[in-house]
């Protein structure tokens, strides 16, 4: 059965793609991975079939058009929040987008994510709501449950533009085993020179790792890993070394397992030129035993764009659980989702 | 999928996937004579919403690369009618290339008339009864504006004729052919309509939009012009895609307001609206 692997490819080396590629299978399935701005950016320029051709510029046009919705989002939200004084930096999409990041190019931007020191939360918060976001959880135990144990409030639609933030203080929840250093992340932020800042590269590249191996249960995990993979790139560009670097900051926030990995899997699925280190860190890329699982779960998409492999999918659901609560307060958890149905 | 089918619809090209054969072959048939995408733009999948529901009271989930969530599965017999949502839905959420208005759309002499209104303003009965006057009809769902250009292109898709209109179009065009009578879908009584021979032939010819027109079906007759700041916040409500096409949308919006002349037209029944519309015609 087909899976992703064609798209991992065609990302990685767009100049591999025969003349007879299955396109709408390729296109199908970038759409679905949220992939296809991203697709369209790799195939500029290259030969391709006119229709292909065609498709893939709108795919360019809507990526940009999102990327202006995005950073328009995020002037919205520096313009609420610029009186409080408090550091405001990006993250994910917006954040590559406003540092014009390569992992920007065509990438599909949902919500505006933001970090603020936990100590500013309330004040955020407040401020949000006076200028128009509102809540869209009503449920009063979701809420309860986002402000006792999330890594985030929860989450705040605008009334007029529909749009969505996600308003951070840390980058893991805090009922996770790891607990990374938020305050660290704040003070190596670096400023855009409007009111906003971004993490550091290092710091960018570990909190893609947290948030795709740490976390969730790896859905959309394709374009994170692109993500990481852009961000190497460039890092590597302006320090041969910059793996190190990110793998000492990953250590800062007890993240090393979470991003070796991601290197690994970006090394082994994107060909990222990174290489293995043993002084000052530790850095191994020979593939390890499980790391096929992962990539098994992360190209489980088929030229239909129809999710593949339910069971691997299942797994790693399983998974996300386990990570993210102690056992007890999982079985609490579910228990009264389920009764609530 | 097992069963496939491809078609081109204007310059859309959709891909539908079925688990079942009965909608693929409702589809091949009704449309027939239309060209296959060298490319599909979007893919449907037409699933079963659980593997047992395959062949255990078939329920069929309306998927494709854009599902609304809230979206209700429609049993097997209502198969076309799923294709055909789908089908629309996909154009309605994905579509950038062109500013989709939720229009009727006719051409005469290269030049367009536009009908939009609410769901039961009988835009779809209304370009039925001009193309039986000799319009060419180039829609009832979708008017796809291209921003480059100005000009309306054709989405001329089987015509979705809805309880008492069926039995209008069946009088009108008594030479069209029909697909099966659906009853009792969401929307009531369902038949869909082969648009004609001069409408699928002519469907890669675009036209310059000439009027705007927003019809009010059960008062007596009246016509009224229409402001361009009107038409332009009329049309943004009866967009799909005005905000995500950003400035391309607005200014494809802007032009086709100042261009085009708009009038709102009430009308007591078909016959009287058709006269309405060719004096309009005439005087535009």
């Amino acid at each position: 059965m087909a899976d992703a692997l064609i798209l991992a490819r065609a990302l990685a080396d767009p100049q591999s793609l025969a003349l007879d590629t299955d396109w709408t299978g390729l296109v199908t399935m970038a759409r679905a991975e949220q992939l296809l701005g991203t697709l369209a950016w790799r195939l500029d320029g290259l030969p391709l079939p006119e229709d292909v051709a065609v498709l893939l510029a709108d795919a360019r046009a809507a990526a940009e058009n999102g990327r202006r919705a995005a950073l328009w989002e995020a002037e919205m939200a520096r313009r609420a929040l610029a009186p409080l004084g408090c550091p405001v930096v990006l993250l994910k999409g917006t954040a590559f987008a406003a540092a014009g990041l390569s992992a920007a190019r065509g990438r599909s931007i949902g919500d505006l994510d933001i970090l603020v020191p936990r100590a500013s939360l309330d004040a955020v918060e407040a401020a949000l709501l006076a200028a128009g976001w509102e809540w869209v959880k009503p449920d009063p135990y979701d809420d309860a449950y986002y402000r006792r144990w999330m890594h985030e409030l929860p989450p705040l639609i605008h009334r007029d533009r529909d749009r969505m933030i996600d308003v951070h203080h840390t980058i893991l929840p805090l009922t996770a085993r790891v607990t990374p250093d938020a305050a660290a992340l704040l003070a190596d932020a670096r400023a855009l020179g409007n009111g906003l800042s971004v993490l550091s590269p290092e710091g960018m590249i570990v909190h893609a790792a947290a948030h795709l191996f740490a976390d969730g249960d790896l859905a959309g995990g394709l374009r994170n890993l692109w993500d990481i993979h852009c961000l190497l790139c460039e890092g590597l560009e302006d320090d041969p070394d910059f793996a190190l670097s990110v793998i000492e900051e990953a250590a800062r926030h007890q993240l090393d397992a979470a991003t070796a990995l991601a290197l690994r899997l970006t090394h082994q699925m994107f060909g990222t030129p990174v290489k293995s280190y043993t002084h000052p860190a530790r850095l191994d890329l020979k593939p390890r035993p499980l790391d096929r699982l992962y990539r098994r779960r992360l190209l489980a998409r088929d030229d239909w764009g129809r999710p593949t492999r339910p069971f691997t999918r299942f797994a790693f659901y399983v998974r996300s659980h386990w990570l993210r609560m102690p056992p007890a307060m999982l079985a609490r958890h579910l228990w009264t989702k389920w009764r609530r149905g | 999928m097992r069963h496939v089918f491809c078609v081109r619809i204007g310059p859309i090209g959709f891909r539908v996937g079925s688990d079942w054969r009965a909608p693929i072959d409702a589809l091949s048939d009704l449309y027939r004579y239309y060209p296959a995408p060298n490319l599909p733009d979007f893919t449907v999948r037409l699933e079963a919403t659980r593997p047992w529901r395959r062949w255990i009271r078939p329920s069929i989930a309306i998927a494709g690369d854009y599902t609304l969530p809230e979206a209700a599965p429609l049993p097997l017999a209502q198969g076309l009618l799923a294709a055909e949502m789908a089908m629309n839905l996909q154009l309605a959420l994905g579509g950038r290339r062109y500013l989709l208005l939720h229009a009727s759309c006719v051409e005469r002499d290269g030049q367009a008339v536009l009908m939009t209104g609410e769901s039961g303003a009988g835009k779809s009965t209304l370009a039925t009864l001009l193309a039986a006057k000799g319009w060419r009809f180039m829609g009832d769902e979708f008017a796809l504006i291209d921003p480059d250009t100005g000009l309306v292109h054709a989405f001329p898709r089987l015509i979705s004729l809805k309880n008492a209109g069926i039995a209008a179009a069946l009088a009108a065009r008594p030479d069209a052919r029909f697909g099966p009578l659906l009853k009792d879908t969401p929307k009531g009584d369902i038949r869909h309509m082969v648009p004609d021979a001069l409408s699928v032939g002519a469907m890669d010819e675009p036209a310059r939009p000439a009027l705007l027109l927003y019809p009010h079906y059960g008062a007596a007759s009246e016509t009224r012009g229409v402001p361009a700041s009107e038409s332009f916040v009329r049309l943004t409500q009866a967009s799909t895609n005005y905000v995500a096409m950003g400035e391309a949308g607005f200014g494809a919006l802007a032009r086709l307001v100042r261009e085009t002349p708009a009038h709102a037209i009430d009308y007591p029944d078909g016959a009287a609206a058709v006269a309405q519309v060719e004096a309009l015609w005439r005087t535009r």
